[in-house]
């Protein structure tokens, strides 16, 4: 896509967050649609472009009441909203259609009118993962971790030190589900999930939602909210089991995505002020340091031991590389596809209004996966016209 | 409680026929000689249509796994690995070790491996592998 010719006007989440036992999925779609359109100052009329995952376009666009001349429903997992940014922008910029929402809504924890994980036994799941025993996520995106591990010689500390830093930054966001300080000791000590992952190694379960809404950069100077330019953008899906991922110690959709969004972007990994990496698992922060090309392949996890993406603390500066700032699917929130939080917080740290503030940000990478390293989306951002 | 079980499909049923007759069945490409898995009647290395199935060694190695402390009602009270193994022929698949302890010092990444069949209904038998002999 061409660079900056296309922002995000209008951002927000649902009203409530955590736990929501009175609002349907539906329902959580169009709380935040409506909050976004609030925050765009816009009314359903306005909108002629829908795309969302969990939910078909359709029942979001009769719901809110919106004729829309274009929709898309791509739905790869927690990373659909990223690649509706993406889409959003082509369409946008071939003249399908001009203002664009795109939701989100899950109803993780109270499962109120949610439709829940299924998998058909004729299935590539159903018949080659099933039947040995898989259930949720715990179960097959934590499979590779152990090869990454051994092949780099990684302490189950060292993935711990993940969850320690991102409880740190999430300390700071008064929205956060939890906030108090934890240790290595206390994720290593934390009920047993699926060994080597501990349950503070994996990402809440929670409801909410969330809304973006997209224009074109020359309309975006009209609207109430300072606009945040879409810079570069990037896609790729890889395998819909894990067990069929090229390589357990690296992810292929992750580095076809990062590569294309930097490329886009026109920009090197020195020009990123602040960076979002998707983190159902304390694992995924490390494979998508080396996989968007931040760190060499085994040093992400000295890397962040090392606090270079670790907030102000106790005296000593932040790290270069701010990371997950807003506490993460680890400690902030996880609905089940969290992707869209992910662009939530990289939005408001573009915008100057994140509760940790990143002082003086520019660019914002914000990389996102779908399934178990099914799928990848990467949106990069910047806040100069 | 009923172990949960696949539905095979036209396009993988040699597949578990192979593993009910205690084979385990790989897809081989004529055209570029990949082999590969889960089956298909094409091959995903160049698109091909000339494609063999043939039954492979049953060796393997681990390549990766975790230990399941909460497990599904119909895998049992007991923790155990779900993992994923790379076949001699160079195919990975999910699976089961058994036959050893399920604990991280039983199961060492890159041990060797060889296939056993569990009769789980009189139509599926599922292709687990345990420690190699000898
Ligand atoms: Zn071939």
């Amino acid at each position: 896509m061409k660079q900056k010719s296309v922002a995000v006007v209008g951002a927000a989440e649902t009203t409530k967050m955590g736990k929501i036992p009175d609002m349907s999925v539906l329902g959580l779609h169009c709380d935040a649609a409506l909050n976004a359109m609030a925050d765009a100052g816009l009314k359903p009329s306005d909108i002629d472009g829908v795309a969302t995952a969990g939910e078909s376009p359709v029942q979001i666009a009769n719901a809110l009441g919106i004729t829309p001349t274009w929709a898309d429903g791509t739905q790869v997992g927690g990373c659909s909203f990223m690649l509706h940014v993406r889409h959003a922008a082509a369409a946008i910029n071939e003249g399908l259609c001009k203002t664009v929402l795109i939701t989100h809504g899950e109803s993780g924890r109270s499962r109120v009118g949610s439709a829940g994980f299924g998998r058909a036994p004729s299935s590539w799941s159903g018949q080659f993962e099933v039947p040995f025993g898989v259930t949720s996520p715990p179960t097959m995106f934590t499979i590779p971790a152990l090869r990454y591990m051994k092949t780099y010689g990684i302490t189950e500390e060292q993935v711990a030190m993940v969850s320690v830093i991102q409880r740190e930054w999430a300390a700071r966001n008064p929205r956060a589900s939890f906030k108090d300080p934890i240790t290595v000791d206390d994720v290593l000590n934390s009920p047993m999930i699926a060994w080597p992952f501990r349950m503070l190694m994996c990402c809440l379960v929670t409801d909410g939602g969330g809304a973006l809404i997209l224009t074109s950069a020359d309309r975006a100077r009209d609207f109430p909210r300072k606009p945040v330019y879409v810079l570069g953008t990037g896609e790729s899906v890889e395998t819909p089991i894990v067990s069929q991922m090229e390589d357990f110690t690296t992810s292929k959709a992750f580095r076809v995505s990062g590569r294309k969004a930097f490329a886009e972007a026109g920009i090197s990994h020195a020009d990123v002020d602040h960076l979002m990496i998707y983190d159902a698992f304390a694992h995924l922060p490390i494979y998508g340091l080396e996989d968007l090309g931040f760190c060499k392949p085994g040093e992400a996890a000295a890397f962040i031991g090392e606090r270079n993406t670790a907030p102000p603390s106790e005296g000593k500066k932040g790290g270069k590389l701010p990371l997950n700032t807003n506490g993460g699917g680890l400690s902030y929130m996880h609905s089940g596809m969290y992707g869209m939080y992910a662009l939530q917080e990289s939005v408001r740290q573009m915008r100057g209004i994140a509760p940790a503030q990143v002082e003086g940000a520019k660019i914002s990478v914000c990389h996102g996966v779908g399934g178990m390293f099914a799928a990848s989306g990467t949106v990069i951002f910047s806040n100069e016209a | 409680m009923d172990r949960i079980l696949p539905q095979p499909t036209p396009e993988t049923r040699h597949f578990w026929e192979g593993c009910k007759e205690g084979e385990l069945r790989l897809q081989r490409c004529a055209a570029c000689a990949k082999s590969y898995f889960p089956p298909r009647p094409f091959c995903p290395g160049c698109g091909s249509r000339e494609v063999e199935v043939y039954p492979a060694s049953g060796r393997a190695s681990l390549y990766s796994y975790v230990i399941n402390h909460r497990p599904r009602p119909d895998m049992g009270a007991e923790p155990h690995s779900i993992a994923v193994v790379t076949l001699e022929e160079g195919p990975r698949m999910m699976t089961n070790i058994t036959g050893c302890p399920q604990t991280p010092e039983a199961l060492q990444l890159d041990m060797p491996l060889e296939v056993t069949f569990l009769k789980a209904s009189d139509e599926i038998s599922l292709p687990l592998f345990q420690p190699a002999k000898g």
